[in-house]
């Protein structure tokens, strides 16, 4: 389970996230959504340790995140993934090595045919060809760096999944591969999810549950129905863009 | 003007701050190294690889530097100092010029530029495409990962290529002696011994070894802690390098005065 309870984050004088609470439940893959630049991928960042609030409490698997000793946040951060935005792959290294740094066993790491073994499975679960092995990020395009970042984020077999923007700057049918994607991971490896877009097709696709950050507040949280049936202004209005396709998803 | 005048104490008390603020950075950067050393697995095979990049890749340009370096003190020896003392004694003013001096500062400054400009840019860019993000997501260390190998390989290399630098700079600075001045291989061996101490060539490795310690570490801080693009990573990169020879410029004057003039 996630949990964020009354989290603050400023930069400077910007205030990022003012109070923030936010969870997830076992098992559950939930949308976080909201306008550009109002803090979703900071707010994910947090949940991972990678910047620490302010003030407020963040438990992940029933651990505070905010307290852990390094080792501890190492420890549980191997069992998260996270896809970012724009891949993040380690451009020295090619498809083989970034996933491989993936798995986050030290044992299995150094096991050189288990690992070759798990990259070919994982490259399997994102749809990519066996030969992108030996690729490197240069070399692929934006949606399979994107697909080879998700996995990266699986291979170490994580219980929680965090998506930055796994969509974003992806033309529509790879949009939809990736939200495709999303989904049967969920299914399949029955993991908890987090993921930040402003895509609200994609969001209804995919997510179980969709929250709206704006104005460093979550403003509304609930199931894809209960987020159409909303009368709060800040939804209608970031909702009316894709209100008809929302409408035929949910 | 009064306004000027209360805008001072506040320019100050600013770069105080700024100068505190990096120098903490720093020793957590450096505690954090060190807490990171025990991940052997990870960085000695990495330390490898700079290792190599620093070494070959650096080799051509600090002997041709080095080179007319030991060529042109050998020339301005001559300029300078014949017929007011005996020809041999310009063997030794030009080997100890080379070795205390020279050779370490002129490989530093080279290395500042090169790798510390390398490391900067390298680190800087993997901090804004968030890939210094992603390693510490999957429970990895960046130090080991990242770090340590580049420092610990500057820390090896550097000192090699100042001794490859003392080589080429005495052997270019004999080769032009012999050019200008009618001096024997036997009178240059002679003058080089009649200043020669050992620790000499103890003072020059040990000089390179804190000119690669800070110009790894400054270059490593710089280049982990770029902020804000394509901007940050040149704004990082040309404070590595300047910082750097600074640095390499104030440790030569301290440790000439430590070492040699206690």
């Amino acid at each position: 389970m996630i949990q964020l309870i009354d989290v603050h984050k400023k930069f400077g004088k910007q205030v990022v996230l003012d109070g923030v609470n936010f969870n997830v439940q076992e098992g559950e893959t939930v949308a976080l959504l909201g306008p550009s630049g109002t803090g979703k991928s900071v707010l994910l960042k947090h949940i991972i340790g990678l910047i620490h609030p302010d003030s407020g409490t963040i438990i992940v698997d029933d651990k505070d995140v905010v307290h852990l000793k390094r080792h501890e946040l190492a420890e549980l951060r191997s069992h998260i993934g996270y896809v970012f935005q724009n891949g993040a792959l380690f451009d020295s290294d090619d498809v083989f090595e970034n996933v491989r740094l993936g798995i986050t066993d030290d044992a299995k790491y150094r096991d050189l045919d288990y690992a070759r073994a798990r990259v070919a499975e994982c490259l399997k679960l994102v749809n990519l060809p066996p030969e992108t092995v030996d690729k490197f990020p240069a070399e692929l395009s934006g949606g399979m760096r994107k697909r080879v970042g998700i996995a990266r984020a699986i291979a170490g077999n994580p219980k929680y999944l965090l998506y930055d923007e796994p969509t974003s700057g992806l033309d529509p049918v790879n949009a939809d591969v990736i939200d495709e994607l999303v989904r049967s991971l969920a299914e399949t490896l029955g993991v908890t999810g987090v993921m930040v877009t402003h895509d609200v097709r994609g969001a209804f696709r995919t997510a179980n549950r969709l929250a709206l950050l704006t104005g460093g507040k979550i403003v509304q949280q609930g199931t894809p129905k209960e987020f159409l049936a909303s009368t709060d202004p800040r939804v209608q209005e970031f909702l009316e863009r894709d209100f008809h396709n929302a409408t035929i998803a949910a | 003007m009064a306004t000027e005048a209360l805008d001072f104490p506040r320019l100050v008390g600013r770069w105080f701050l700024n100068a505190t603020s990096h120098v903490g950075r720093v020793t957590m950067l450096l505690a954090d190294l060190v807490r990171s050393l025990n991940e052997v697995r990870i960085w000695v095979p990495r330390m490898f690889t700079e290792a190599w990049n620093i070494g070959v890749g650096s080799l051509f340009i600090v002997l041709l530097i080095s080179g007319f370096a030991g060529g042109v003190t050998a020339l301005q020896a001559r300029y300078q100092f014949t017929g007011t003392i005996p020809i041999y004694y310009l063997a030794g003013v030009i080997v100890e010029s080379i070795v205390l001096e020279l050779g370490p500062v002129l490989t530093g400054l080279i290395l500042a530029g090169r790798i510390g400009a390398r490391y900067a840019a390298e680190l800087g860019t993997m901090r804004v495409t968030e890939q210094i993000d992603a390693l510490e997501s999957l429970g990895r260390s960046p130090s080991s990962h990242l770090i340590i190998p580049r420092v610990v390989a500057g820390l090896i290399m550097i000192p090699v290529l100042t001794v490859f630098a003392d080589v080429m700079g005495i052997g270019a600075g004999w080769f032009s002696m012999k050019l200008v001045l009618p001096i024997s291989d036997a009178d240059f061996a002679y003058g080089a011994r009649t200043f020669w101490r050992p620790f000499d060539a103890t003072y020059s490795i040990i000089k390179a070894f804190f000119f690669a310690a800070c110009i790894t570490v400054i270059s490593c801080y710089m280049g982990f802690n770029t902020q804000q693009g394509a901007e940050g990573v040149g704004r990082s990169t040309t404070g590595a390098v300047v910082s750097s020879s600074v640095m390499i410029l104030l440790l030569d004057v301290i440790l000439t005065k430590l070492l040699l003039n206690q």
